[in-house]
């Protein structure tokens, strides 16, 4: 469904991704991991088209859409919570909700997609009138992840969805994930928190320093690598 | 001196005001640029009103409609060949464009129409008073806040109750985040000019109404005031432009009824440096906002 093949991008002068390779499938649930500054954001934001890579190219659904603007690749079908959640603070829950659905706004659609995500997300129920900057961390990540849900994505990309959470609402989001997955959503999902994301994934991709080192099912990664070093954080870069 | 003929006036210059740095403010929200070009929109406006005026048959609320019209399309036409070419560049070239399109409408004025004022015909009833509990109004301020009260009514229901309105909002908080959910940047960004446009384009009619005259420099005073007025108010809230346009137009008109009469010449000088104050005691203006600082790249 989607394919990365070598792509390259800089932020200004720096070059965060140096050649990255990677596949996901229809209905999988796929994580990248790896340390801070790995790349593995630089990557999200590169398929949704708020940065160009500079060589490479990016399938999906065998269309190249390498270059193309956010806004068309959410057309297509590719929805980004991004880090740190980027809800809009200022609009209601209902608002954030029904911008959500600016690619699929016909009404029954449009109330089916909202039941669903209100059955995901009973709070953002009782919430609906309230400012998006007035809810908790936990609340606001429920509300970023409902709002992308309510596009129905083909493929949905999470960044450090359990960041700064407290650690019964990590379990949530993680029980959460799942769930979508066992739904059929197919997701990308990257995380620094990586017991817990191979507890769930189908394979997953560590990544250090822009490139893809290891790949694999959370079987295969925990026997082949240094998960642990990659865990603990202490591995620096390069290695 | 504070009786009901003052509070009148100066509600009209303040939704005079407001409607000004509302039009300035609906832009910066989202570019964060101020179009040093606005004030030249309300010289389009007003020199429409002076040429269809002057020779046209034309009723007068058709010209005035077609004036709005005019600066609305200009303001469509100037993101459309000078700002959105150098959007992705930086914010630093769509100031220096907004200086060049400023420069460039008025010495299109200059050169096309004349340097010299130009006389606009207004209908009767710009020169006409009411009586409001036995005091007399000029109609112009009557007009003035029935005007801006209908737009700021139309405004809200646009921002509060339509998809376009809702991702305009979205737009000012997170602009990358929303065009990641599919809503087009130049849709988004062509709304705020011509919202802008038409803004200036009502703005010009009631300016020109305290004059009746039109120069081609006749958009810098309009563009102080907005500027000021959505410094007073908060840059980034639409909210704050229209309180910023009150609080300006009330600071204003106490000024000239509290000042001696030798010092009346300076009231813009105290106007200034009461902002100064409100700046050092408020950086952000009267009107917080709670959104991060970002920008479009």
């Amino acid at each position: 469904m989607l394919e990365l093949k070598d792509i390259h991008t800089r932020y200004g002068a720096i070059t965060a991704l140096r050649g990255v390779s990677l596949s996901v499938s229809q209905g999988e649930l796929v994580a990248l991991l790896g340390v801070n500054g790995a790349g593995k954001s630089t990557t999200l934001v590169s398929i949704a088209g708020v940065l160009r890579p500079w060589k490479g190219d990016i399938l999906f659904e065998d269309r190249s859409i390498a270059g193309r603007s956010p806004e068309q690749i959410a057309r297509l079908g590719i929805s980004l919570v991004p880090e740190g959640r980027a809800i809009f603070p200022s609009l209601t829950v209902e608002e954030n909700l029904r911008l959500g659905a600016f690619t699929r706004r016909e009404k029954t659609e449009y109330s089916r997609n909202l039941g669903e995500v209100f059955e995901l997300f009973p709070v953002l129920k009782d919430r609906m009138q309230q400012p998006g900057g007035t809810l908790s961390g936990g609340e606001q990540q429920q509300l970023a992840i409902g709002r992308a849900l309510m596009s129905r994505p083909r493929l949905l990309m999470l960044d450090e969805p359990s960041l700064g959470l407290a650690p019964a609402l990590v379990d949530q989001i993680f029980e959460l994930i799942a769930r979508l997955h066992r739904r059929g959503v197919t997701i990308l999902l990257v995380e620094q928190n990586v017991e817990r994301s191979l507890e769930i994934v189908d394979r997953a991709y560590l990544m250090n320093t822009g490139l893809i080192e290891s790949q694999g099912t959370p079987q295969q990664l925990r026997t082949q690598t240094d998960i642990e070093g990659i865990y603990m954080g202490v591995r620096g870069p390069g290695k | 001196m504070i009786n009901l003929e003052f509070i009148i006036n100066t509600l009209s210059l303040g939704s005079l005001y407001a409607m000004l740095a509302l039009g300035l403010v609906i832009v910066y929200g989202i570019l964060r640029l101020v179009n040093f070009a606005y004030g030249e929109l309300i010289m389009i406006g007003g020199y429409t009103l002076f040429l269809l005026t002057g020779f046209g048959p034309l009723p007068w609320l058709a010209v005035a409609v077609l004036a709005i019209l005019a600066a609305m399309f200009t303001s469509l036409f100037t993101e459309l060949v000078a700002f959105r070419p150098v959007r992705e560049k930086s914010l630093t070239a769509m100031l220096i464009t907004s200086f060049a399109v400023s420069a460039l409408l008025q010495n299109a004025a200059l050169l096309i129409i004349s340097p010299r004022a130009r006389a606009v015909t207004l209908p009767e009833i710009f020169q006409t008073s009411v009586m409001i509990a036995g005091t007399s109004v000029p109609w112009r301020n009557v007009l003035t806040i029935l005007t801006s009260l209908l737009m700021l009514v139309l405004l809200t229901v646009l921002l509060k109750r339509t998809v376009l309105g809702i991702a305009l909002r979205a737009a000012a908080d997170n602009f990358t985040m929303t065009r990641m959910l599919g809503v087009p940047a130049n849709t988004v960004i062509s709304t705020a000019f011509a919202i802008s446009g038409i803004m200036a384009g009502l703005v010009s009619i009631f300016w020109i109404a305290r004059s009746s005259i039109v120069t081609p420099t006749i958009g810098a005073p309009p563009l102080l005031v907005a500027f000021v007025a959505t410094v007073i108010g908060g840059m980034r809230s639409l909210t704050g432009a229209v309180v910023g346009g009150f609080v300006y137009a009330a600071m204003i008109s106490l000024l000239g009824v509290l000042l001696p009469p030798g010092l009346l010449e300076f009231r813009e000088a105290f106007m200034f440096a009461f902002v100064i104050i409100i700046l050092l005691f408020l950086p952000q203006g009267l009107i917080r906002s709670k959104t991060s600082v970002e920008r479009v790249g």
